[in-house]
């Protein structure tokens, strides 16, 4: 990362640390809070499907993993972070098994049988787990939105910082020669198993850590709502809208879709879903980076039009 | 015991169905290597148009199938040429993955379009003889469920013999073999595609009218059908439709096996269980032929 490019993300994260301390109305938090959790969401569904090359249709599994494990400690007692490390380590146990019995198969298995994975959690937890899980009033009179917004606010830096880093290292360059064409990397010594695991185990294990916060900060909720497919979809459309594989698109992806979303919801419901799903489509055929693709060719078109040579970066290929 | 046999009964009549769901998802994914995840949310459009045309115009929903197949068969054209079209210029895991998403935004956005157009109520259709049953021996068999039985049956045995007799039918699988044999041959391959997934679309056209009228169609069962359709295609494999109409039967009387052990709630999980113990139990892959 350049220096100027570091020293702005270090002021924008400030003024966003800053702002609950200034800000009082609460429906700004939450709206905040709610871009701060999708951007960490996007982000790590984008690990594995952006860098990897793998698509996961059940990334609720993961999410809705960390939620109800934080979710039971936390209320039991357990410091809310102790319980959130403890989600995600038991969302990345079941990551390693899908994954392990799928990544040995190419093509649509490993899509499948997260999907299935998800389903099964669905249908199991909403059967086990009836109940409405409320929290304590103990809690709810001692409840701070601030600290919530807070532990998005890390997750989403962590996030962020882990993809950037992967993005360079050795490891996501082979995650992406992977991405790019399987048996290509595999004769040039990557280890295709190995790096398509490690890229599981990042994924959701923040996907997990994500779900913990969902827990900390909502009041009360139905188990099988932590295991909706929605999760799922919110991850998808937001990467794919921002640009699938870059470390800006699934940040412009959440915000975009959060306001969208929400501005949506005030007068229909899940109508957001019929404009995305379409949206998503026509980006997956016609521009397949996203928001930073578009905003690419607009700026390439711009310098070409002041006479200046076209450094367009060349388009990402995930196809 | 009888009630033993009576679940039994009924799990075959709705494995049927599952069967038929499977044999469209089936066709698409050996012919083109396109897996349409939105395979459900086209049964569901096919329920939605019997619904309607049973409760604006009073068509029998048998009937219905005369309207809703053909019409199936155009929109699955016209979704070939839009959108499932595109991705055949790839090679085959490319085309699998961008199938995927292409499917996953298109089931998103009709499901989204069914709940605003026609409410997330449940419907289902209710004829003057949907309450009419059978009984052999005690066990009574519902009029409506075995028709369904009898017509998935009939238009699976149909597509079979298109597959092997009808001239474009063993392009078709002559694609399926090897597409680039096939094209090498004379066969246009492209042509083969649209035809395939216009098949397929009708047949979920098919067993989105059955649904209707036996059980209940809502916005939100795309996913489950989907899902219904990939564990049969992975339990029979690719290559033979009469294979995938067993398979469903097999998955109707798992479930029927499954709600009298662990209860109704469960009986969903356990062909996904299934699902994920071949898929960890093969792992020269589920689609085998």
């Amino acid at each position: 990362m350049r220096p100027a490019s570091a020293a702005a993300g270090l002021v924008i994260v400030a003024a966003l640390a800053a702002v609950p301390l200034v800000v009082r109305r609460e429906d700004i938090l939450n709206f905040l809070f709610l871009v701060l959790l999708s951007i960490a969401l996007a982000q790590s569904w984008n690990v594995i499907a952006g860098y990897a090359g793998q698509v996961n249709l059940g990334h609720a599994a993961f999410f809705g993993l960390g939620a109800l494990v934080t979710r039971v400690l936390w209320i039991a007692g357990t410091p809310v972070v102790i319980g959130m490390i403890a989600g995600a380590l038991v969302a990345v146990a079941f990551a390693l098994l899908i994954g392990w019995a799928a990544f040995r198969l190419r093509g649509a298995y490993f899509a499948i049988g997260t999907l299935a994975l998800s389903e099964i959690f669905r249908i199991t937890v909403g059967n086990t787990l009836a109940e409405i899980s409320t929290l304590p009033q103990t809690t709810i009179a001692t409840y701070r939105l601030a600290n919530r917004y807070w532990l998005a606010l890390a997750l989403a830096v962590l996030a962020i910082a882990a993809v950037a880093a992967l993005a360079r290292s050795r490891l996501g360059l082979g995650m992406q020669a992977i991405r790019e064409d399987e048996d290509a990397a595999g004769a040039t010594g990557v280890d295709a198993l190995r790096l398509k695991l490690i890229a599981l185990v990042c994924s959701t294990a923040l996907a997990g850590l994500v779900g913990g916060c969902f827990a900390y900060y909502h009041i009360s909720f139905y188990p099988s709502h932590l295991f909706s497919p929605g999760w799922t979809f919110d991850a998808v459309l937001m990467t794919f809208i921002g640009g699938v594989g870059t470390l800006h698109g699934p940040v412009l992806g959440a915000i975009f879709y959060v306001f969208f979303k929400e501005y949506l919801a005030i007068r229909w419901v899940d109508f957001h879903l019929l404009i995305f799903g379409a949206l998503f489509v026509a980006i997956v055929l016609l521009l397949p980076g996203g928001l930073v693709e578009a905003m690419g060719k607009l700026r390439g078109l711009l310098e070409s039009a002041a006479f200046t040579p076209d450094r367009r970066r060349p388009r990402p290929e995930h196809r | 015991m009888t009630i033993v046999l009576q679940q039994l009964v009924l799990g075959v009549l709705i494995g049927g169905l599952y069967g038929l769901a499977a044999a469209g998802l089936s066709l698409i994914f050996g012919v083109m290597k396109v897996l349409n995840v939105a395979h459900g949310e086209l049964i569901m459009l096919g329920g939605y148009g019997a619904f309607w045309l049973f409760a604006l115009s009073g068509l029998d929903p048998f009937a219905a199938l005369v309207v809703v197949i053909p019409v199936a068969l155009v929109g699955g054209a016209i979704l070939y040429w839009g959108l499932f079209g595109w991705v055949v210029r790839y090679h085959e895991e490319t085309r699998i993955k961008n199938s995927l998403l292409i499917g996953f935004g298109l089931g998103l956005a009709l499901h989204a379009a069914a709940v605003q157009l026609w409410t997330a109520d449940e419907r289902s259709i209710t004829t003057a003889y949907a309450g009419s049953v059978l009984d052999v021996g005690g066990v009574s068999l519902p009029v409506v469920r075995l028709a369904s039985l009898v017509i998935a049956f009939v238009l699976i045995g149909g597509l079979h013999l298109l597959l092997n007799h009808w001239r474009w039918g063993r392009a078709i699988r002559a694609t399926a073999d090897d597409w680039e044999a096939a094209l090498m041959t004379g066969i246009d391959v492209r042509r083969a595609y649209l035809i395939a997934f216009a098949i397929g679309t009708a047949l979920a056209g098919a067993a989105g009218t059955l649904v209707s009228v036996g059980y209940s169609i809502s916005p939100s069962i795309g996913l489950e059908w989907t899902l219904k359709a990939l564990i049969v295609v992975v339990l029979a494999g690719l290559g033979s439709m009469l294979g995938t109409f067993a398979g469903g039967l097999i998955l109707g009387v798992a479930e029927a096996c499954s709600a009298m052990v662990f209860g109704g709630p469960y009986r969903e999980v356990v062909g996904l269980v299934i699902f994920l113990v071949v898929l960890v139990a093969r792992p020269q892959g589920l689609f085998a032929k």
